[in-house]
């Protein structure tokens, strides 16, 4: 045998074996990447368990009284979560009214009307806002949107219904009402930005088709585009309804810390996420254990909408 | 052949275009002007969403350059009484707090996560499934949640508040993020690339580290820095973990102070001139918030053009 062949089988040998190599050694990285998806696995476990674990005495001691219960006091009870489910509810519902026909029209406007140049601004702006941090939502709220409330929107609106529900009644400021604006502002960049891309995948096709069958723009817009970019918009407004439920601090700045069932869109009121923010730091034994009893509601119905939300956006995707 | 034709009933479908095109003609007036109506209300609509919107940037900027200044950003707050109302300090300490939670919670969250991208990219299992929708779930979950849980596994153990509860928090409302950024970057890696690798004969986790790694860079850098932005502005889980701070704190085991916690409790003071300052309090947590975010789009875009 010569140098040369003797080289040549060495290298071919080396070769095999770092093949064989190639095979078993990997296994670290392989355990890594497993390991590392456990470690989260379990964290997000300790995480839901740690809520689930502090709400356990409040859940065992008042048990569903803690969900339909109509009054909330902090401090010594009784803890009814009713009020504030229904300040939940009803601003995030203020919050969607306003916000998806907005933000609907809002990102036609953006995708078929307006100037290319205004277009590109558009959508740096929606990016921009949707990056603001929640408390200046509600520095805003309190600086800018009370006043205009107070001094406009409430006299006008309570000249129209009297003293009678939604408008009626003393007005000092914090309400539901203000607490849903400052919402619908804050879902607002959300709703616009999946809004527009779940309509941008419209086929052109089906926008040309109409407009050369003699359609309006209105008609093709109304009968056309939204239609087919149905799913994801449904799944823009559960995302947006999402963010909107679990809203803590800006809601918190805003509503008025007062645990209730509103007699007026102006009256003061408190929501899940808010309560717990503004309770929390005061909590002591029960009332600690009935705010994660909040939590434990929160943590059910948004990750429910959310994931409603991520279902719809994915059929939207793959869809179309 | 043409007298069969002829003896034939009219063609329906002609009738009916006929028909639709009579129909169309007449009502094209009413639908032109319903038309134009209805896209002078998107355009209103637009105007609608833009006019708070405006409101709040300008608010933001105007109130909060008002407040700031150089004595205002590196001094430590004082406590305003009815003497000097106008005492209100700096925000020195509420921005070493800030960026001292924000980048550990960062060094904690950035492994973890891209680790966990590359496993969620790579693996297609049921237990992979099963973890990407949970991840994409915690995602839209309220940041709150994440304060309860670090106050009871924290807060509590510790027997104190701390900048590290705020650490912690933090970290778990970042992993998913970024998480869900890099793998969507590692998954664009062209699959050609990767197996391009393996048929050298590299191993995996060499692949990995050279090729898929390196190639994702730009869409990993960009999801890690969004994520850094979106954690900095969170006030609700520093709000029950991180308790206050009126001094610099170098330590995260010790109460730390933050700017959007410090923003809150401003904006709620009984004396005016702090709830002033909360605008500038705000103004400094939005420049570092969009540095961040802008920040990310440049390093994406720099790093896509020096590819090609």
């Amino acid at each position: 045998m010569n140098s040369l062949e003797t080289e040549h089988s060495d290298a071919k040998s080396e070769v095999a074996e770092r093949i064989r190599l190639s095979a078993t050694s990997d296994r670290p990285y392989r355990w890594l990447l497993r390991g590392t998806a456990l470690f989260f696995g379990a964290v997000i476990v300790v995480f839901v368990w740690s809520v689930l674990h502090t709400a356990w005495p409040a859940i065992r001691q008042f048990g569903f009284h803690l969900v339909t219960g109509r009054t909330w006091v902090p401090g010594t009870g009784p803890y009814g979560a009713l009020p504030l489910l229904i300040d939940t509810v009803l601003t995030t519902f203020i919050a969607l009214i306003i916000a998806v026909p907005v933000g609907l029209a809002s990102s036609l406007a953006l995708l078929y009307i307006v100037p290319r140049k205004i277009r590109g601004f558009g959508a740096a702006l929606v990016e921009l806002l949707a990056a603001v941090p929640s408390v200046v939502y509600g520095l805003w709220g309190i600086w800018y949107l009370i006043p205009w409330l107070t001094k406009t929107l409430q006299p006008f609106l309570a000249g129209i219904t009297g003293s009678h529900w939604p408008f009626g009644g003393p007005h000092e400021g914090f309400s539901v009402l203000l607490a849903g604006l400052v919402l619908s502002i804050m879902i607002l960049p959300t709703i616009v930005a999946i809004s527009r891309d779940v309509i941008s995948v419209v086929p052109s096709d089906l926008v040309e088709g109409g407009l050369s069958l003699g359609a309006t723009r209105s008609q093709v817009f109304t009968r056309v585009v939204l239609p087919s970019a149905r799913t994801g918009i449904f799944g823009a407004i559960a995302l947006g309804a999402g963010r909107a439920l679990g809203e803590t601090i800006a809601v918190a700045m805003v509503i008025g810390s007062n645990p209730q069932i509103p007699h007026s869109l102006f009256s003061t009121g408190a929501t899940l996420a808010s309560t717990i923010a503004t309770e929390f730091g005061e909590a002591t034994g029960s009332t600690g254990s009935a705010l994660a009893a909040l939590a434990l509601m929160l943590m059910i119905i948004t990750a429910a909408v959310n994931a409603g939300a991520r279902l719809l956006t994915r059929k939207a995707k793959a869809g179309l | 052949m043409t007298d069969t034709l002829v003896s034939l009933p009219p063609d329906p479908i002609l009738e009916r275009r006929e028909l639709v095109q009579q129909r169309a003609a007449k009502t094209l007036g009413r639908r032109t002007l319903l038309s134009r109506v209805f896209i002078a209300m998107l355009v209103a609509a637009l105007v609608l969403a833009i006019v708070p919107l405006g409101s709040l940037i300008f608010a933001l900027i105007q109130r909060g350059i008002s407040s700031i200044s150089w004595n205002f950003l590196h001094t430590l707050p004082t406590q305003p009484s009815l003497i000097d109302q106008n005492a209100i300090g700096g925000i020195g300490n509420a921005i070493e707090g800030t960026v001292i939670i924000d980048g550990l919670a960062g060094l904690v969250a950035i492994p973890i996560a891209v680790l966990l991208g590359l496993y969620l990219s790579e693996s297609a299992s049921r237990a992979a499934n099963f973890l990407r929708a949970i991840i994409e779930i915690m995602t839209g979950l309220p940041s709150i949640l994440l304060g309860v849980f670090a106050y009871e596994y924290v807060v509590v153990p510790m027997k104190t508040f701390s900048g590290m509860a705020g650490i912690v928090a933090l970290a778990v409302l970042m992993v998913p993020l970024i998480a869900k950024a890099s793998e969507l970057a590692f998954r664009g890696v062209p699959s050609t690339l990767r197996e391009a690798g393996l048929a050298l004969g590299a191993r995996s986790s060499r692949v990995s580290r050279g090729v898929i790694l390196p190639a994702a860079l730009p869409g990993v850098i960009t999801g890690v820095l969004l994520s850094l932005a979106r954690a900095m502005g969170e006030t609700a889980p520093l709000l029950l973990v991180i308790g206050a701070s009126g001094d610099w704190t170098w330590s995260p085991l010790k109460q730390m102070s933050a700017l959007p916690l410090l923003a809150y409790n401003y904006s709620g003071s009984q004396y005016p001139s702090q709830r002033a300052a909360a605008w500038g309090v705000a103004l400094t947590l939005v420049v570092l918030v969009m540095f961040l975010s802008l920040g990310s789009r440049l390093v994406a875009a720099r790093m896509r053009k020096e590819r090609r």
